[in-house]
C-alpha cells in the first residue's frame, strides 16, 4: 500500500522523498509552476506552486507530503496570489509577447493564460538589460529572464559547467554568465547543453531559428499548459 | 508658432493656418496653410508622425525577430512591413531566390493585405464622400449611412475586406501579428481545406471588385469636371514593376517616371536604391523627404501608390484588371492622369488585380506543400521593397556579425507621398479657402483630398467618423485669426 494524501480533494498516492507538486504532476494533477523541473532539485524562488496545508501557505516544489495530509491548491484566492506574482514577473522584465519568438511556447505567457491574468496591472519596471550575442550558437535576451535559475542548476548538475549564476541580492538578482568577460561566447556553453534547453522563458535562444514554427503548431496553441501535467512535456526541447 | 519657413522668399508677410487632427494618439498630421500678403495659399504642409523612434528601437535586436517585430510600427499595414522586412533578411541571408512555395505563400499573404486594405479604404473610408457629396449632410456621410442608401454596396464592401483578412490569417497565422514570413521564407503551407474554403467564394470577389472598379469610373464620368481637376498638381511617379515592366506588387525592379511620362529611370536593382533616391531633411520635421536624385531636391518629389502604379506599368498581367487598366489609360487621353481623386479608380482597378492574382494562387499546388526554406551566403546588408497597399516600402537593414542589427532605414510610402499631399491640399485650399474664415467646406474639401491618398494616419483611417481636423487660421505674427475643429464623429465646433 502506497502513502497518500489529498490534494483538493483528490487521493493522490507518492513515494518517499517525492514533493507534492512532482506526486500532484505524476498523478495528472496540475499545481502552477516556474522554477520547479522534475529533473532538477527545487529552487523554491517563483512561489507560484504555493498550496495551503493545514491553513499554512507553502511551496508544494519543496514540502514533501506526509501520508493522510489535506492539501488545497485550485482556490480563488490562491490563484489570485498566484496571478499577481505573475503580474509582477512581466513587470520586473521587458516582456512583449506578440514580438516573442518564444511566444506560444513560454511557460511565463502560457501560466498567465491559464490564471486569467488580462492585463498586468502594475506600473512596469522597463528595465535596461542588453543583450548578449557573442556566442555563435546561441543569443541571450535578458529582459525575459524570471530568475527561475533552471540553467543555473542544469549547467551546475547536469552539464558540469557553471556556466549560469544568479549575482545580487533581492530586487537587484540578475542571472550572470561566468566568464571574466561577462559574455557567453567565453565560457564553454555549448547548443548541446542541458542549460541551452531549459529556459521556461525567451531567454536562452538557439540563433537564426526565431518563428520557425508557425501560429497555430507551437506547444501552448495546442493545449493549455495545464493539460501537460508531466510538465517534461511542457517544455520544448528546442 | 514662428517656426521658420525656409521655402517662403518673405516668410514675415506669410500668415499662417494649422489643420490639426485632434487625435494624436498614434499617426498623427497637422496641415500648415501658408498664405501670402494678398491672402492667397502659398504653401502647404502636411506634418506627419515620424519613425525615427522605431529606427533606433530595432537597433541591436537579432535580425530573426524584425519582421515579426516591425508590425507593431504601423498597425495600418503591418503585413507590408513584415514581408519587406523579410524580404531585407532574404538578402542578408544572401539568399536571391525563395522556394517556389515560399514565394507563392508570401505573395498571397502580399494580395491578401492588399485586397484587405484597398477595400477598407474604397468602402468604408471614402465612398461616403464619394457617393453623397464632399459637403453632404456629415451625420449621413459614414459607412453606416451607406448602409442605409446603398446596402448591397455596404455589404459587398465588407465581405470583400473579411476574404483579404482570411487570406492574410490562412498565410501568416492571425488576421494581425502573424509570423508566416521569415528569413529566408515561410513558417507555413495551407491546407486543403482553407483552400477551397477561400475558391468558394473567390470567383464572387472577382465579380464585386469588377463592379467596385465601374463604380469609382462613373463617378469620374459623371463628374469630369470635378473628379478630373480637384486638387490636381503635376509631378513624378515611381514603383516597382515586374521584370516585363508588367506590374507586380511584391517584387520587382524600381522604375521612375516624369510627369510626362518619360522614363527617369528603370530596371533599377533596389539594393541600389540609394543611388536613384535620397532623402531630404528640413528644419522643421524629423520626417525626411524623399527624393529622385537626378532631378535634385526641389523637383525630385514623387507620387506612389495605386495612381503612379497602375500608369507606370506596361501592362497588368490578369485579364479583368488589364482590360480595366486600359479603360483607364483611354479616359486618361493617353498621357499621364494627375488627379488624385483618380487614386479610388486605380485603386478599385488594384483591388480586382490582387483577387485576381489570389484566385490564381490557390488553384498552384505550390501553396499546399513544398520546400519553405532557401539558404545562401550571409552578408552583412539588405534590402527589402515591396509595393504596399499605400505605395513604395523600403526596408534597409545593416547586420553585425553577431547576428544583432546594427542600421535600420526605412522609407515608407505616405513619407514619399507626403509632398503630393502638400501639392493636393494645397490646390484645394486655392479654390475653397475664402476671405480669412475656416468654412466647414474647407475643412470637408482637405479632408477629402488627404484622403485619397490613403495615408497611413490613425485619423485618416479612424474606422466609422471622420477625419479629426482642427483648423487654425493664424496671422503673420502667429495670432489666431479664425478656428475651426471637427471631430471624429463629424461635429464642427469652433
Ligand atoms: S535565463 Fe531562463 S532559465 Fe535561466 S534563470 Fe533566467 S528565466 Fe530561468
Ligand atoms: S515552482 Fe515552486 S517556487 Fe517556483
Amino acid at each position: 500500500m502506497s502513502k497518500t494524501f489529498t490534494l483538493d480533494g483528490k487521493t493522490i498516492p507518492f513515494k518517499d522523498g517525492q514533493t507534492i507538486i512532482q506526486a500532484a504532476l505524476d498523478a495528472g494533477y496540475y499545481i502552477p509552476h516556474l522554477c520547479h523541473h522534475p529533473e532538477f532539485k527545487p529552487h523554491g524562488s517563483c512561489k507560484l506552486c504555493t498550496v495551503v496545508v493545514s491553513g499554512h501557505q507553502t511551496a508544494s516544489c519543496t514540502l514533501q507530503p506526509a501520508e493522510g495530509m489535506v492539501v488545497e491548491s485550485e482556490t480563488e484566492q490562491l490563484n489570485a496570489e498566484r496571478r499577481a506574482l505573475t503580474q509582477m514577473l512581466f513587470v520586473e522584465g521587458n516582456h512583449f509577447c506578440p514580438s516573442c519568438e518564444k511566444s506560444g511556447d513560454c511557460q511565463l505567457q502560457a501560466t498567465a493564460y491559464h490564471l486569467g491574468m488580462m492585463t498586468t496591472h502594475y506600473d512596469h519596471f522597463f528595465p535596461n538589460r542588453p543583450l548578449d550575442a557573442s556566442h555563435d550558437d546561441y543569443l541571450l535576451d535578458l529582459n525575459r529572464c524570471i530568475l527561475c535559475s533552471l540553467c543555473v542548476r542544469a549547467s551546475r548538475d547536469v552539464d558540469g559547467k557553471n556556466v549560469f549564476a544568479l549575482a545580487g541580492r533581492g530586487a537587484q538578482t540578475h542571472l550572470i554568465v561566468n566568464a571574466r568577460s561577462g559574455r557567453l561566447a567565453d565560457t564553454d556553453f555549448s547548443a548541446t547543453d542541458k542549460a541551452a534547453h531549459v529556459c521556461p522563458v525567451g531567454v536562452i535562444l538557439p540563433k537564426k531559428r526565431g518563428f520557425a514554427v508557425p501560429i497555430g503548431e507551437r506547444t501552448f496553441d495546442k493545449q493549455p499548459i495545464d493539460a501537460y501535467v508531466d510538465s517534461r512535456l511542457a517544455r520544448k526541447e528546442s | 508658432m514662428t517656426t521658420s519657413l525656409e521655402t517662403a522668399e518673405h516668410p514675415e508677410k506669410l500668415r499662417r493656418v494649422a489643420i490639426d487632427p485632434v487625435s494624436r494618439v498614434e499617426g498623427h498630421g497637422k496641415v500648415t496653410i501658408l498664405l501670402d500678403a494678398d491672402n492667397k495659399v502659398h504653401q502647404v504642409r502636411l506634418h506627419i508622425v515620424e519613425f525615427r523612434g522605431f529606427e533606433k528601437f530595432i537597433q541591436g535586436r537579432p535580425y530573426w525577430e524584425v519582421p515579426v517585430m516591425v508590425q507593431r510600427l504601423c498597425g495600418i499595414c503591418p503585413v507590408s512591413h513584415h514581408l519587406a522586412a523579410a524580404k531585407a533578411f532574404d538578402q542578408v541571408l544572401g539568399i536571391e531566390h525563395l522556394t517556389p512555395t515560399a514565394e507563392k505563400i508570401r505573395r498571397l499573404m502580399h494580395y491578401g493585405q492588399i485586397m484587405q486594405s484597398h477595400a477598407l479604404h474604397f468602402f468604408h473610408l471614402s465612398s461616403p464622400d464619394l457617393l453623397f457629396g464632399f459637403d453632404s449632410d456629415v451625420a449621413k456621410r459614414n459607412i453606416v449611412g451607406v448602409a442605409e442608401k446603398y446596402p448591397e454596396i455596404a455589404r459587398q464592401g465588407v465581405l470583400l475586406r473579411k476574404f483579404g483578412q482570411e487570406v492574410i490569417r490562412i498565410t501568416a497565422g492571425k488576421r494581425i501579428h502573424g509570423t508566416g514570413a521569415i528569413p529566408g521564407g515561410v513558417n507555413k503551407v495551407i491546407t486543403l481545406a482553407e483552400r477551397d474554403e477561400l475558391l468558394q467564394n473567390i470567383y464572387q470577389m472577382i465579380d464585386w471588385s469588377r463592379t467596385a472598379v465601374h463604380l469609382a469610373q462613373q463617378l469620374h464620368e459623371a463628374n469630369p469636371a470635378l473628379y478630373d481637376s480637384f486638387g490636381l498638381f503635376r509631378s513624378s511617379i515611381m514603383s516597382l514593376v515586374g521584370n516585363d515592366g508588367e506590374m507586380d506588387l511584391y517584387h520587382g525592379k524600381l522604375r521612375a517616371r516624369d510627369e510626362d511620362g518619360r522614363l527617369i529611370f528603370d530596371g533599377v536593382d533596389y539594393q541600389d536604391y540609394q543611388k536613384m533616391i535620397a532623402e531630404g531633411v528640413k528644419s522643421w520635421t524629423y520626417m525626411k523627404f524623399p527624393f529622385i536624385r537626378s532631378l535634385g531636391e526641389k523637383r525630385g518629389w514623387y507620387k506612389v501608390g495605386p495612381l503612379a502604379r497602375v500608369q507606370n506599368c506596361d501592362s497588368i498581367p490578369t485579364p479583368f484588371a488589364e482590360a480595366e487598366r486600359r479603360v483607364f489609360i483611354d479616359y486618361a487621353g493617353g498621357v499621364p492622369f494627375h488627379g488624385p481623386l483618380a487614386y479610388h479608380w486605380t485603386r478599385m482597378i488594384e483591388m480586382l488585380h490582387a483577387v485576381e492574382v489570389i484566385k490564381d494562387l490557390l488553384h498552384d499546388d505550390a501553396i499546399l506543400d513544398g520546400e519553405r526554406m532557401a539558404h545562401g551566403e550571409r552578408r552583412r546588408e539588405g534590402v527589402g521593397v515591396i509595393e504596399a497597399p499605400r505605395g513604395t516600402l523600403f526596408h534597409h537593414y545593416q547586420v553585425g556579425e553577431d547576428d544583432l542589427v546594427t542600421m535600420c532605414n526605412l522609407i515608407v510610402s505616405t513619407t514619399s507621398n507626403n509632398q503630393p499631399m502638400n501639392e493636393a491640399v494645397r490646390q484645394v485650399a486655392r479654390r475653397y479657402l475664402h476671405g480669412q474664415e475656416v468654412t466647414p467646406d474647407l475643412l470637408n474639401h482637405i479632408e477629402v483630398a488627404i484622403r485619397a491618398f490613403d495615408p497611413c494616419l490613425s485619423c485618416a483611417t479612424h474606422a466609422l467618423g471622420k477625419m479629426p481636423l482642427e483648423v487654425t487660421l493664424l496671422d503673420a505674427g502667429g495670432c489666431e485669426v479664425s478656428r475651426l475643429t471637427k471631430s471624429a464623429a463629424g461635429k464642427f465646433c469652433a
